[in-house]
């Protein structure tokens, strides 16, 4: 098993004709995933790397049973995309486009949560299941099948780590980039209960950053529900009070969401910080060790 | 994006929240010409990206347009937390009965607008936050139905208890609510909401920060933009597409990922070093970017070596490597620089960079500490 994501989803591609859509399609496509529709307006009718192309998300369910999609589609068009998907009844969303205004983030949590799907992202690298299906952007050779669950703010700094886990011969149960805005559908504690929930998940490294208060609240969660082990990163100690550190998420507001509370909130629920990402691995074996 | 203190207040009063009236001006003269227009008791206050503008002098009440001139005079070009005023306003100032404390953020935690009244007004409210939380009262609002006239009566009845005046409040916190809908705020503030001895209620102050994602669907909002509040370097990252924040340190990094970034600056304290910015090239990486970029840090008087950070994903490290000679070829880097390219099309890179002068590393660890013992040597 794997969490939100697993060989059989029907994957389908909003914005597959795009430059970056057709991209991964491909890429997801070498990987294993059941890429079964794309979606452009206007350009249904057509095929894109062999996968068929609809005018809309209802056709593509119609048509090809489609139960998860990626959306590629640009910033001013992708709250319409995410909408759309979840109107067409779409459990699973990743929503890779980065600069949605976060009013329109705060709606579109409402309408997927009313309509019972999951939204990954805004502004996230996606899901992947290594060696079952990836939906997201992540190279997919980089990862490893294996049971240690790796949930994370971040894009390339979760590759870091991935990789360097893959390295030491630590594979992955499923890696989730949750996104780097300030509203996201899905946070640290909806992961953390899935991979706690999962049997092939024995362990799990939360790579979190400054900004809001997610990992506190997730230091909380881990320190009233979880049994499996936990190793955590945090990015951001050095980073200056007030100024927006690349992602819309990451700052430093109102002297709240400093590395140090996090670290603090994490070490007081039992939870390892690494200093380094390079110590990742070894902590990740320790926790292994430590499992019930 | 934050505006200034005038334009919030237009923002407010174009939703229809009573705001006395106002000018804005650059010189002496010109504040005791406004004060006159406007009449009786002014405030004359510095329009300055910096909070705390009233302790630090910043802000005066004159009681006719000879001494408005005069305050002018001494608040014009007083520097405020490293910003030099170059602008006054000149408002209409209001008799204080009570001060109330009325403001709007996006809460992560509820995925909503939150709503903020407080009784205790005037004060800096982050202070407030912190060491009696109770004195605020916070509501999310769902987005899709806005602020309820039924709950926005409820949070001014806690603040005031008098019918005619909370009817007031309650008016001024519905539209607060669109002003900040309207406008895209990240966040909305009126501190003090006044209430005057005769039962007028005035929002006084004014503060808005707006939604860089949503600032395409606002370019009237895009075109008040300060470029004095900004340096040379932090408009030509804008221009560039690039994330940059200026940092004290003497090792210049160039990362792709805000994440990855921000753990290049950490591991270079880590090793002893100090990072003398954020940059983050974001996912597509032309050749143009990394030639911006390394212009930019470069151009950082106090740094003393480059690092080059990149795990390329999306990021391809061939298109790295091309940017980077070819802005190597227009202008030699005048500090040493150290690459550590990984991930997709590594051996291109490699190939590409091979008969350049760079320092190469495999890993992080080893990178960072390579870069952070050359800016040493250099310093």
């Amino acid at each position: 098993m794997s969490i939100f994501l697993d060989a059989e989803s029907r994957v389908c591609v909003q914005g597959i004709t795009g430059r970056d859509g057709l991209f991964h399609t491909k890429a997801m496509i070498e990987y294993g995933t059941k890429v079964v529709a794309g979606v452009t307006p206007g350009k249904g009718g057509r095929a894109a790397e062999g996968v068929p192309v609809f005018d809309t998300v209802k056709d593509a369910v119609a048509n090809t049973g489609a139960d998860a999609t990626i959306v590629f589609v640009p910033a001013r068009f992708a709250v319409g995309a995410i909408a759309e998907a979840v109107d067409a009844g779409i459990g699973l969303i990743v929503a890779v486009s980065e600069g949605i205004p976060v009013l329109d983030a705060a709606r579109l949590y409402g309408r997927v949560r009313a309509a019972g799907a999951r939204m990954i992202g805004p502004n996230c690298p996606g899901i992947i299941s290594p060696g079952k299906s990836k939906l997201g952007i992540m190279p997919g050779s980089i990862h490893s099948p294996g049971e240690v669950g790796v949930v994370s703010r971040s894009g390339t700094l979760t590759y870091e780590v991935v990789d360097q886990l893959r390295r030491r011969g630590i594979g992955q149960s499923t890696v989730i980039g949750i996104g780097g805005d300030p509203i996201i559908g899905t946070n640290f504690i909806d992961a953390l209960a899935a991979f706690e929930a999962d049997p092939e998940t024995a362990a799990v490294v939360l790579i979190g950053e400054i900004g809001g208060t997610d990992e506190e609240e997730a230091a909380a969660f881990i320190r009233a529900k979880m049994r499996k082990p936990l190793v955590s990163f945090i990015a951001g100690r050095t980073a200056p009070a007030d100024k927006r550190m690349g992602h819309a998420g990451a700052i430093i507001a109102g002297g709240k969401g400093t590395a140090k509370e996090k670290i603090e909130a994490l070490r007081a629920a039992g939870v390892p910080v690494a200093d380094r990402p390079s110590e990742i691995p070894d902590l990740v074996r320790e926790a292994l060790g430590r499992r019930a | 994006m934050k505006i200034h203190e005038h334009q919030a207040r237009d923002i407010l009063r174009r939703h229809g929240v009573p705001v006395p009236a106002h000018e804005v001006v650059s010189d002496a003269e010109e504040a005791g010409r406004a004060a006159a227009r406007i009449g009786g008791l002014v405030v004359v206050k510095a329009q300055v990206h910096a909070g705390g503008r009233g302790k630090a002098g910043g802000v005066k009440l004159a009681k006719d347009p000879a001494e408005a001139k005069a305050k002018a005079a001494a608040i014009l070009g007083m520097e405020i937390k490293g910003l030099t005023v170059r602008r006054v306003l000149v408002a209409g100032a209001v008799d204080i009965e009570r001060e109330y404390y009325a403001g709007i953020v996006v809460d992560r935690a509820s995925k909503r607008p939150v709503i903020m009244v407080s009784a205790a007004g005037g004060v800096d409210i982050e202070e407030v936050a912190r060491t009696t939380p109770e004195k605020i009262v916070k509501v999310p609002v769902d987005p899709e139905r806005g602020l309820a006239p039924a709950e926005a009566s409820r949070l001014a009845s806690v603040v005031e208890e008098r019918a005619a005046q909370a009817a007031a409040v309650a008016d001024v916190l519905s539209k607060l609510y669109e002003a900040f809908v309207g406008a895209d705020c990240s966040l909305a503030e009126i501190n003090p909401l006044v209430v005057t001895p005769s039962g007028e209620v005035w929002a006084v102050d004014a503060k808005m920060n707006i939604d860089d994602n949503a600032l395409f669907r606002h370019p009237d909002i895009e075109a008040l933009r300060d470029p004095s509040g900004e340096t040379r370097a932090e408009a030509l990252a804008r221009e560039a597409g690039l994330s940059y924040v200026k940092l004290d340190g003497n090792v210049g990094c160039l990362v792709n990922g805000a994440g990855l970034a921000m753990t290049t600056m950490d591991l270079i304290k880590y090793y002893g070093g100090e990072p003398a910015n954020f940059l983050d090239i974001g996912g597509s990486s032309s050749p143009e970017k990394v030639m911006a970029a390394l212009d930019i840090i470069t151009g950082d008087g106090n740094v003393r070596a480059v690092l080059i950070n990149i795990f390329g994903g999306i990021t391809r490290c061939d298109d790295v490597a091309n940017g980077l000679v070819r802005a190597l070829a227009s202008r030699p880097a005048p500090v040493p620089i150290v690459a550590r390219l990984t991930g997709t099309n590594e051996a291109r890179a490699r190939e590409i960079l091979a008969e350049h002068e760079l320092v190469t590393a495999e890993t992080m660890d080893d990178a960072v500490q390579k870069a952070v013992a050359l800016a040493r040597r250099a310093a």
